[in-house]
C-alpha cells in the first residue's frame, strides 16, 4: 500500500488514477495551490476550493483511491492582495471540511514581504485550528528559502512535528531534520529530486521523518512517481519497513495529527461513506491485503525518472 | 409549532439517542448558538465539526421513527440517512429565522462552500425547509450534478421534486437517472408525473442505446406504459418479442399500465406473464437493482 501525499489530482486524467490504483496507491493529498496560472478572483478561488473537497474527492473514489486535501493560499497569488485578503476570509469555512488534513502548501515564492504576511497569518490559523501545515519551499533561492521557513514557523511557536517541509533536496534534508520537521521529497523530474537521488537519499538518513510524494500536477511529472521510487528502492536492498515509512506510514502519522486521515478510512470505511463516496469501490473489503500489480506491463523498463 | 421547528426537534432527537451523553451535549450547545446567532460564523463551524463530533453511524431508524417521520411531513423518509447527514439538517434548520428568503440565501451560501458529504445532507434536507418553491433552481441544480451520491440525495426517497419541479425539470430528472445508471424505484410521484412527453423521451433514448448495442434499463419502460402511443407501443412489442426474461417482464408490466386497446392485444400472447403480474410476482421495485 501507498500514500502519495502531494498530488494535484485535479489536473489529471482518469487514466491516472486507474495506474495509480493498479500500482497499489490507497490514498492521495491534494494540496491547494495554483493552477499554473494566478486567479484574479476570489470567487474562482471558492470554486476551486469547493472542487477539491467536493468533485475531486469524489472522483477518486470511483478508482477505489481515497482522497484528502489541504487548504491554502499559495506563495504566488499571495502576491495579489485584494485576492490575498479576500481568501484568507474565506480560509475558515474550508479548513473543517471533511478530508481536509493541514493547511497547504503554503510558504515563499520569491520571498517577497506579501508572501511573509500571508504565510505567517495561515500559519496562526493552522495552530489555531489544530491543523498540520504542508510547506512549499522555493524553487528558486531555495535553501535560503527552506531555512527562512523553517525559522518563521519556530517562530509563531509550531511543533516542528505537526509541519511537513516539502519539495526538499540534498542541500536541504539535513537542516529540516536537525530541526526536527518532517522532511518530504517530490518525485519530480527535471526540477526538484529524481527517484534513484531518492534511493540514496534514504540509503543515507534512514527512513525517520522521511516522506516520498510525486507533486504531480499540470507539468511534466509522474503520478506512479511512490510506487516508482519504492520499487527503485526494493532494487538497492532497503528494507520492506523503511519503504513503507518513506511511502506510506511517515505521511499518515504526520497528516494523521488533523484526525482526517486514518487507515481505517481505505481498510474499513463507515457505511455510509462506503454507499455514497464509494459507491462500492472498495480499495479493500474487511481489512484485507490489497492486491497490488507492482509489475504491470511497462512500469518495469519505465522505473526511471530523471 | 411550525414544520421547521418539528423537524429540527425531531432529527436532533435522534441525534441526541445515538451519541454519547458528552457529544449530545456538544450538539445541544451548536443548536442553542446556532439560534441565538447574529452571524453565520457559529453556523459554519458547527456543520464542519459534526462528522468529528458525532461520527457517521448509519442513523438506522425504527419503525416506529420512520412512522415519526411520515407524520411530520408526507414523503419524508430518512431511511437511508446518517447521524451527521440528520444533525447538519438539524443546524441549518435552527438557523431559520422565520425569514424564508434569508433562509434560502444562507442555504446557497452554504452549498456554494460545502464539501461532498454536506452537499448530499443538504439535498436530503429539502423537503423540511421552510420556503419550497423558492429552492426550485437549487434543487434542479442538485439534479444535474455528474456526481451519483449528490444526484440521487435530490432524486431518491425525496418528495422535493415530485412536488416543486416542472413537467420539462421532472422528465430530466428521470432521464438523467436512466443514464446515469441510478434506479428509478426509489424517486418518489414516478407513476403520478409520468406524462406523454417523457414517454416519448424515454423511447427516444431507448432508440439511442439500441443503435449504439447497449443495453436499456427494464425500468425505463415504467414511465412508457401509461402514455404509450403507437410508437412506443411498437417498442415494447419489440422488447416483449425479443428481450432478455427481465425485459420481457417490465415490457408486460408497462403494457399491463397501458389504457389502450393494442395493449391488451400484446398481452393476449404473454398469459404466463399476465398471470405473473395478477399474482403480485412482477412488481416494478424487483427491477430497481437489474
Amino acid at each position: 500500500m501507498y500514500l502519495d501525499p502531494h498530488t494535484h489530482m485535479i489536473s489529471r486524467t482518469t487514466d491516472d488514477y486507474e495506474r495509480m490504483a493498479a500500482a497499489g496507491i490507497v490514498a492521495c493529498i491534494e494540496p491547494a495551490f495554483w493552477l499554473g496560472q494566478p486567479r484574479t478572483h476570489v470567487a474562482t478561488y471558492i470554486d476551486y476550493l469547493s472542487m477539491i473537497v467536493g468533485f475531486e474527492r469524489f472522483r477518486a473514489g470511483q478508482f477505489g483511491i481515497r482522497h484528502y486535501c489541504a487548504i491554502g493560499l499559495n506563495s504566488k497569488e499571495a502576491n495579489n492582495e485584494e485576492l490575498a485578503e479576500a481568501v484568507m476570509e474565506i480560509l475558515p469555512r474550508f479548513a473543517l471540511k471533511e478530508g481536509v488534513v493541514a493547511i497547504g502548501e503554503i510558504g515563499y515564492d520569491e520571498q517577497t514581504e506579501l508572501e511573509d504576511r500571508y504565510f505567517r497569518r495561515q500559519l496562526e490559523l493552522a495552530k489555531e485550528l489544530q491543523l498540520p501545515v504542508m510547506i512549499h519551499t522555493p524553487h528558486r533561492d531555495k535553501k535560503r528559502g527552506t531555512l527562512r521557513s523553517m525559522a518563521v514557523i519556530l517562530e509563531h511557536g509550531l511543533d516542528p512535528s505537526w509541519v511537513v517541509i516539502d519539495h526538499n533536496n540534498e542541500e536541504t534534508v539535513k537542516d529540516v531534520l536537525d530541526r526536527g520537521f518532517w522532511a518530504a521529497f517530490s518525485i519530480y523530474p527535471f526540477t526538484k529530486m529524481g527517484n534513484e537521488r531518492m534511493v540514496e537519499i534514504v540509503k543515507r538518513y534512514g527512513s525517520e521523518r522521511i516522506i516520498v510524494d510525486s507533486a504531480c500536477d499540470w507539468g511534466i511529472s509522474d503520478p506512479l512517481a511512490v510506487p516508482k521510487t519504492a520499487e527503485l528502492m526494493r532494487r538497492a536492498g532497503i528494507s520492506e519497513a523503511d519503504i513503507r515509512k518513506v511511502t506510506y506510514a511517515n505521511a499518515l502519522t504526520a497528516y494523521g495529527k488533523s484526525g482526517q486521515i486514518k487507515e481505517e478510512d481505505w481498510l474499513n470505511p463507515p457505511p455510509i461513506d462506503q454507499r455514497l463516496l464509494y459507491m462500492g469501490n472498495s480499495v479493500l473489503r474487511g481489512g484485507q491485503e490489497p492486491r497490488i500489480e507492482t509489475r504491470k506491463p511497462g512500469l518495469d523498463e519505465d522505473l526511471r525518472i530523471v | 409549532m411550525d414544520l421547521v421547528e418539528r423537524a429540527c426537534a425531531l432529527l436532533s432527537g435522534w441525534v441526541g439517542a445515538r451519541v454519547t451523553a458528552e457529544a449530545a451535549a456538544w450538539f445541544h450547545e451548536q443548536l442553542a448558538a446556532v439560534r441565538n446567532a447574529g452571524q453565520e460564523k457559529p453556523l459554519y463551524l458547527a456543520l464542519g465539526y459534526v462528522p468529528r463530533r458525532l461520527g457517521k453511524d448509519d442513523l438506522a431508524l425504527s419503525a416506529a421513527e420512520l412512522a415519526e417521520a411520515a407524520a411530520l411531513r408526507p414523503g419524508f423518509d430518512p431511511s437511508e440517512w446518517s447521524v451527521d447527514q440528520a444533525a447538519r439538517v438539524a443546524l441549518v434548520l435552527a438557523s431559520y429565522d422565520g425569514d424564508p428568503v434569508r433562509f434560502k440565501d444562507r442555504l446557497e451560501t452554504l452549498f456554494r462552500t460545502a464539501d461532498i458529504g454536506e452537499t448530499i445532507a443538504f439535498y436530503r434536507g429539502l423537503p423540511l425547509y421552510p420556503g419550497q418553491e423558492l429552492l426550485r433552481a437549487r434543487a434542479r441544480e442538485g439534479a444535474r450534478s455528474g456526481m451519483r451520491p449528490v444526484f440521487e440525495a435530490v432524486a431518491h426517497r425525496n418528495p422535493y421534486p415530485k412536488e416543486q419541479f416542472d413537467e420539462n425539470a421532472w422528465n430530466h430528472l428521470v432521464l438523467k437517472a436512466l443514464f446515469i445508471g441510478s434506479p428509478l424505484d426509489p424517486i418518489q410521484g414516478l407513476d403520478e408525473r409520468a406524462n406523454p412527453r417523457l414517454a416519448r423521451m424515454l423511447c427516444d433514448y431507448a432508440h439511442e442505446r439500441w443503435a449504439a448495442g447497449r443495453p436499456v434499463s427494464p425500468e425505463l419502460w415504467r414511465c412508457v406504459g401509461p402514455h404509450a402511443d403507437e410508437a412506443a407501443l411498437a417498442d415494447l412489442a419489440r422488447v416483449l418479442e425479443s428481450g432478455s426474461a427481465q425485459e420481457r417482464r417490465a415490457a408486460a408490466l408497462a403494457l399491463y399500465a397501458c389504457p389502450r386497446p393494442e395493449a391488451k392485444g400484446l398481452l393476449a400472447g404473454v398469459p404466463e406473464l399476465v398471470g405473473a403480474i395478477e399474482r403480485g410476482e412482477i412488481r416494478w421495485a424487483d427491477f430497481a437493482h437489474s
